[in-house]
């Protein structure tokens, strides 16, 4: 038995509040599998379970906003260890959580319980698994129990013997993307529509139909909500989840109060980036390098490989030198890690570097691109692309927020020929790169005009000098001459 | 494409990558970096959208021309 705690999303939290519960009493999670949606000051974000088990109980209903560390919900984790039957709350009836939403979940699913036949947990698990809503089904084992013989009559017994298998994740997407989940062939685990399934599904459709419809939710529930009629087991609670979520957005919210949402959230989140930023400074001392990086190889190579390609896969520069900076990173381990009062340094195995992102709205987040030096300029811009566009979009997941190792701030993209980083505590290093911009370049006694960029490194005086830190940002340089090397 | 057609383009296009701009408050003459606030990212999404939108795909040596609202749509008028 372990219970599933609001973890800590950043150096800076204290607390945070569930906006949404991905998962009902019952459900059976994996480690990693996306368990809740929590909102803290600075952004929503997905958070996965860390143990494997069944879901006993939600401790914490939606809307309440907790300390970390705060029990959420009991994962009991095996079937075996779930105690008495009416701790186990198996699906709530369908129609009482459907209209009811994702509010009611928790104490929706208590009462539930109380009046829910008698079931072994292996067969809950089995029911689960196949999809079958236990609530339905007439027990005829011992006092009404329902037994493994009724699931798999059940299963037998329905029409929609094509329930569809998904993650929420790729239930949100296709949601957002108005795919019908029903019409998706999935390759996940038995048949499961994965999140590229739904991805692949929207990309293949006629191009006024794949763009997605911002802020309608009404109408954009519903080829969800249509698809997923036809599966008796998924879970009503789970599947009316998100409209909360998308009504944030939505022009059905009177415009005032949505203004004032939108007004209270900026100014949280800007108290959050001034507290991170006041520690930072308090306690870490800066110092600053800049150097002026050739950016000529790196820029030809860039536009001849952007000729040969359609807008969709074509490279920015940034993408270049995020890579570089991760490359030299890993080489100069002393700006890539964590510092801490207790036990000092401790440099990390992995570079996952942290992307300043500014929000249209105000406000920046610098969330984590993983592994960023292993992967190819192609993938590292594809994931950029999409951790800026869930960032703003405010669906960043738990682990992305959590743990870069170092972090970048691209403020030159829009327009400043410098930026001179705070160190976002407890990581010990921050880098900047300035406009990519033509300038005159001196060589061999020639001038000549080539695009440029100023890097700029502010690293942690406790960790490293300027010594290490001059390397750093000369391994970035030499990296660049050879972009096709990255 | 008619100049009406293009503005229409743009428009949408903007609206759907930087949703918090106010249209009717934007000049033609507004530069998409510096006066929307366009970075490279979402401007790489603006070309792209009003690729899907309009079949008008912008290669980047023609960057510099449509780095303005109106450049914008005179682009698209005249490659549309």
């Amino acid at each position: 038995m372990g219970d599933f705690l609001m973890p800590s999303l950043g150096a800076d939290m204290e607390h945070g509040k569930i906006v949404e519960w991905l998962v009902k009493p019952g459900d059976y999670v994996h480690r990693g599998d996306l368990v809740a949606v929590v909102d803290t000051d600075k952004t929503v974000m997905d958070v996965e379970s860390f143990q494997e088990g069944v879901v006993a109980e939600l401790l914490v209903d939606v809307g309440e906003t907790v300390p970390i560390g705060t029990p959420l919900a009991r994962i009991t984790q095996t079937p075996a260890e779930v105690g008495a039957p009416r701790h186990e709350a198996p699906a709530p009836p369908l129609p009482k959580a459907g209209t009811a939403g994702a509010t009611t979940t928790g104490p929706a699913a208590a009462a539930a319980a109380k009046e829910a036949p008698p079931i072994a947990p292996p067969v809950r698990h089995l029911a689960h698994r196949l999809g079958v809503d236990t609530a339905r089904i007439h027990g005829t084992g011992k006092g009404g129990a329902i037994t493994r013989a009724d699931v798999e009559h059940a299963v037998a017994a329905t029409p929609s013997a094509g329930r569809v298998r998904s993650s929420p994740r790729a239930r949100r997407l296709a949601a957002e993307l108005g795919v019908d989940l029903s019409a998706v062939s999935g390759t996940g685990p038995e048949g499961a529509v994965t999140v590229a399934d739904v991805q692949h599904a929207a990309a293949a459709r006629p191009p006024e139909a794949a763009v997605p419809v911002a802020g309608v939710p009404a109408e954009e529930t519903a080829p969800e909500a249509g698809a997923e009629r036809t599966a008796p087991a998924e879970p009503a609670a789970r599947r009316e989840a998100p409209a909360p979520l998308r009504e944030e957005t939505a022009p059905a919210v009177p415009a005032a109060g949505k203004t004032a949402e939108a007004r209270e959230r900026v100014a949280s989140l800007r108290r959050a980036i001034g507290t991170l930023m006041s520690r930072s400074k308090k306690t870490i001392p800066h110092y600053y390098l800049s150097t002026t990086l050739d950016l000529r190889a790196a820029v030809d190579w860039m536009q001849s490989v952007n000729a040969q390609r359609p807008v969709a896969s074509r490279l920015v520069p940034s993408a270049l030198l995020l890579k570089a900076a991760a490359l030299a990173a890993k080489e100069v381990p002393e700006v890539n890690g964590f510092y801490d009062d207790d036990g000092g340094f401790r440099p990390s195995a992995s570079v996952h570097l942290g992307v300043a992102v500014a929000l249209r709205q105000g406000g920046l987040v610098a969330p984590a691109i993983h592994d960023a030096d292993t992967l190819a300029v192609d993938v590292l811009m594809e994931q950029l692309r999409d951790l800026v566009s869930r960032a703003r979009a405010g669906r960043l997941q738990r682990a992305e927020m959590a743990d870069p190792t170092i972090t970048v701030t691209n403020l030159g993209d829009l327009g400043v020929e410098s930026v001179f980083g705070v160190i976002y505590p407890p990581q010990v290093a921050m880098v900047g790169f300035g406009r990519v911009m033509e300038q005159p370049w001196a060589q061999n006694g020639m001038l000549g005009v080539r695009p440029a960029v100023i890097a700029t490194l502010s690293a942690d005086h406790r960790v490293s000098d300027g010594l290490r830190g001059g390397r750093y940002l000369t391994r970035i340089d030499e990296l660049l001459q050879k972009p096709e090397e990255l | 494409m008619n100049e009406q057609d293009a503005r229409a383009a743009v428009e949408a296009a903007i609206g759907k990558v930087a949703p918090d701009v106010d249209l009717a408050e934007v000049d033609e003459d507004a530069r998409l970096r510096q006066d929307l606030e366009l970075d490279s990212l979402d401007f790489l999404r603006l070309v792209e959208t009003i690729d899907m939108a309009t079949g008008v795909d912008i290669p980047e040596r023609d960057y510099p021309a449509v780095a303005t609202v109106k450049g914008l749509i005179s682009y698209l008028a005249a490659h549309g």
